[in-house]
């Protein structure tokens, strides 16, 4: 007679309880400065520091900033410290700002010297700004009106997470589950285990010896011919298959995206910023080449973009999640000053260049020719069509295959354009007589024909 | 027991191995490397033979030579320069005036817009998110903007403005953009 072991033992195993780490959680600190600087407004007198803020973004900020030397001088308190350290008044500021080249013409003492320790640099004449916008003006370096709330809460934050705390990243997850699934086997090992000795210690004879005298499945199953046919052609057809697909994919380079020199993020500038591609890539429009932009294209924006601020809502949890703070973006921005050289501190450059050596992504093999404009400017394809959602990429991706299939395909279903090209008016009448059609594909006229690809 | 211990090991380091090939940061296995890079240069290749002196396969042209169709622009990058360069005239067809404006329109959209605007007032994506500032609006009283002196900003840059001289292909293209801005100017003091 059997006895009948008690299962109930071995419910109580361990209970697993994964501690999934929360999201970062920043220190909204409040933000309090922002009174404190309204009130001096109104001690610098009567100009609205408001409107000031308008005139000077128009009409100064492209030469000057307030706490920063750009062409011009940094401006904020300029009143005061010309007055303390120069002795001059509003009226010579008027006269600066609406005529400087008369001022140092006519001889006047500081004017000449602020002009030559500025590489006789010339300020703007503006004889247009009336004295109370420039008493606007002067209230608002004197004072920059409060900046709102939100903006000012964001930026504190980002400085207080540091390096991208938190966020679930997908291997965490993943390593979680592989050791979850490791202990369920040892747990099940340790079960049986203990199961079969405590058996033993009972004098319960184990299934097992009584087994022993069936035949084992796997000897029935190499003792019954037709299922060893069936299963080794499955067993072909499927690695045939697999073996297929792996060779088929050598020498295809879809979704390469290796790390670049600087983090050069596709998606703040061509997406947030919606700067034209052809702003950069301009050789796309005339040329075989797209080309990577030369680093004096970046520098027609960055002489003035020196920090990375983002949106006015602050990073999002996504790029928290992957390191990608303000910090990290304005330290990606010094990386381009040092490879063209640029001195911040005096806004020029000092001639130490350094090449980025760009990891080339998209590279057909060299047999292959395969011509930008003629897809860009004369069929009029975007380029999203063949390098996906550009303006969505943080990270630069390969997202076609580049195979000659794909070439093909597309020859075979995509028009060309023939409205407003006088070079295809001949052709196209030609053809459409000759294939009995009103729309022409690229295949139909020569698209497919080996010698337009191959040399 | 131990034994399959082993095997279960096995296949997962076989899995482990296989998925690792397909890693993004580097690119696939080719059959014939040899067919697909080829002994030539390619373009922006580093090349580190000692025979280039940038070490790129790119070069600067040799020092007093001009590339093919290149016209010298006689105004120099100074303020006198500038003064002179405002009278000048365009030299395009002006019977090619609608082609050339066209073009002008597509270009100026491309490489000007962005801070200028499509209006030419100023507010462009980047002023509207103010990340570049102080961005003029070509109707401004002060700076008596003309197709020559327009001209001399895109060859030279100013201040915080880049020069234009190289994204835009050759003269022709820069005649077109600035008669463009010509025609905004027009369409804002209206
Ligand atoms: C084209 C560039 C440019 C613009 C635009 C410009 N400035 Fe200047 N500014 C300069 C330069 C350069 C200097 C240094 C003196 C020199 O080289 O002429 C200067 C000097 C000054 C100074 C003297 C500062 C000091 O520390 O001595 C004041 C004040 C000033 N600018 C105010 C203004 C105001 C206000 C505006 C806007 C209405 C303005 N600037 C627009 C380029 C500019
Ligand atoms: C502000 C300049 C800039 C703009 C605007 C820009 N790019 Fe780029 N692009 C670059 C730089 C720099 C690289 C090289 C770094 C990299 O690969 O991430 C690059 C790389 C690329 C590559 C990969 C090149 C290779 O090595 O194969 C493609 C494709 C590309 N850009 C397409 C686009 C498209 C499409 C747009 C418009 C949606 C666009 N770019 C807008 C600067 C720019
Ligand atoms: C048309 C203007 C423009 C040009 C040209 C441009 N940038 Fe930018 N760049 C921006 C703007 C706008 C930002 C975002 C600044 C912000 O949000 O505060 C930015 C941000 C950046 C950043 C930080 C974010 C990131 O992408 O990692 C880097 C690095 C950068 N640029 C590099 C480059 C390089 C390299 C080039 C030349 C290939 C270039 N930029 C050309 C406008 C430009
Ligand atoms: C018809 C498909 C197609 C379109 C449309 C297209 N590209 Fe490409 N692009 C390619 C192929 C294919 C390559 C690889 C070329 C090679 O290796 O010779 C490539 C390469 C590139 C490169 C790498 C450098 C180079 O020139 O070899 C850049 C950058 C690029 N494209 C940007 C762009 C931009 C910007 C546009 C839009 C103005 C665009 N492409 C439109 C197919 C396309
Ligand atoms: C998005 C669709 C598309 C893709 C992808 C594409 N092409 Fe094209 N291609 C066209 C169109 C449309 C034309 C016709 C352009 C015209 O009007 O002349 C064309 C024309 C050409 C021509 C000139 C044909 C002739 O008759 O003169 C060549 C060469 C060419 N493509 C090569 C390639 C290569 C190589 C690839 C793959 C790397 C490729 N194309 C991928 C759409 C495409
Ligand atoms: C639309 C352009 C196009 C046309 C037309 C074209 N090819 Fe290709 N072909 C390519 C491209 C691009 C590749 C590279 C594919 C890759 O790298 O995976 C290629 C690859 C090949 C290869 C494979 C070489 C290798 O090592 O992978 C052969 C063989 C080939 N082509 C033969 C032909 C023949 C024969 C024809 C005429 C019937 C032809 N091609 C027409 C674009 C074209
Ligand atoms: C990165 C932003 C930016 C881009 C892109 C840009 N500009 Fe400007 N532009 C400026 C700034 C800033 C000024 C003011 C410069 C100053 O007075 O110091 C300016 C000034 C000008 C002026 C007035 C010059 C004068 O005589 O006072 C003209 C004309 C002009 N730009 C034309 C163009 C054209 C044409 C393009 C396209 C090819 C262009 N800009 C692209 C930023 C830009």
């Amino acid at each position: 007679m059997k006895k009948v072991l008690n299962r109930h033992l071995f419910t109580n195993v361990l209970g697993l309880s994964l501690l999934l780490f929360s999201t970062s959680f920043y220190a909204q600190e409040e933000a309090a400065a922002t009174e404190v600087v309204a009130e001096e407004a109104s001690a610098s007198g009567d100009g609205d520091p408001v409107k000031g803020k308008q005139l000077f973004n128009q009409n100064c900020a492209a030469c000057h900033a307030l706490n920063r030397k750009m062409t011009g001088p940094a401006l904020a308190n300029v009143e005061t410290r010309l007055a303390e350290d120069e002795g001059l008044d509003r009226e010579w500021l008027y006269t600066w700002i609406k005529n400087s080249a008369g001022m140092i013409a006519s001889g006047d003492s500081y004017a000449n010297k602020i002009y030559a320790e500025y590489n006789q640099a010339a300020m703007t004449a503006f004889p247009t700004l009336s004295n109370q916008d420039i008493d606007d003006i002067l209230a608002y370096t004197a004072a920059p009106p409060p900046a709102p709330a939100a903006a000012t809460a964001t930026a504190e934050s980002e400085g207080g997470s540091g390096e991208g705390s938190g966020g679930i990243s997908n291997e965490i997850i993943l390593g979680a589950l592989v050791l979850v699934f490791g202990l369920l086997v040892i747990m099940l090992f340790l079960v049986n285990n203990t199961l079969r000795s405590i058996a033993r210690a009972n004098g319960v004879v184990l299934e097992k010896a009584k087994a022993e005298k069936r035949v084992p499945i796997w000897k029935a199953f190499a003792q019954n011919q037709f299922l060893v046919l069936v299963a080794a052609i499955f067993l072909l057809l499927g690695s045939a298959y697999f073996a297929y697909g792996w060779m088929m994919q050598v020498g295809v380079d879809q979704g390469y995206a290796p790390v670049q020199p600087i983090h050069y993020s596709h998606k703040i500038h061509a997406g947030n910023n919606k700067i034209e591609c052809k702003y950069c890539h301009s050789s796309a429009r005339v040329s075989k080449h797209s080309g990577i932009p030369s680093l004096n294209v970046c520098m027609n924006c960055h002489k003035s973009i020196y920090e990375y601020t983002g949106n006015p809502e602050g990073p999002s949890a996504e790029d928290l999640a992957n390191g990608y703070t303000n910090e990290f973006y304005t330290g990606e921005i010094k990386k381009l000053y040092k490879a063209v050289g640029w001195d911040e501190e005096n806004q020029r450059y000092t001639g130490e260049t350094q090449p980025v050596e760009w990891v080339r992504i998209h590279n057909l093999p060299d047999f292959a020719y395969f011509n930008h404009s003629q897809h860009v400017s004369v069929a009029g394809i975007e380029c999203q069509t063949c390098h996906g959602p550009v303006e969505e990429m943080e990270i630069m991706y390969q997202y076609a295959p580049l195979t000659m299939g794909w070439c093909i395909n597309c020859h075979r279903e995509t028009n060309i354009k023939v409205e407003g090209n006088e070079y295809y008016e001949a052709i196209h009448a030609e053809l459409s007589k000759k294939y009995g059609v009103e729309e022409l594909t690229a295949a139909m006229m020569g698209g497919l024909e080996c010698g337009k690809c191959h040399y | 027991m131990i034994k399959t211990f082993g095997k279960v090991t096995f296949v997962l380091a076989f899995v482990l191995v296989f998925t690792s090939c397909f890693n993004k940061n580097s690119p696939n296995y080719q059959y014939m490397p040899n067919m697909y890079e080829s002994v030539g240069y390619e373009t922006y290749e580093a090349v580190d033979n000692g025979l280039f002196p940038e070490g790129t396969e790119a070069l600067l042209p040799a020092e007093n030579t001009i590339s093919r169709g290149y016209m010298p622009y006689e105004f120099e990058n100074t303020l006198e320069g500038k003064e002179l360069a405002r009278l000048q005239p365009s030299p395009l067809d002006s019977l090619q005036k609608e082609t050339n404006l066209a073009k002008g329109k597509e270009l100026y959209d491309i490489y000007c817009a962005i801070c200028h605007g499509n209006k030419g007032a100023g507010q462009g994506t980047l002023v509207k998110r103010e990340k570049i500032l102080g961005v003029p609006s070509y109707d401004d009283v002060a700076r008596n903007i003309t197709v020559g002196s327009t001209y001399h900003t895109m060859y030279y840059g100013l201040n915080s403005m880049g020069s234009y001289a190289a994204q835009l292909e050759n003269e022709e293209e820069l005649w077109q953009v600035a008669e463009y801005v010509m025609q905004l100017k027009e369409d804002l003091t209206k």
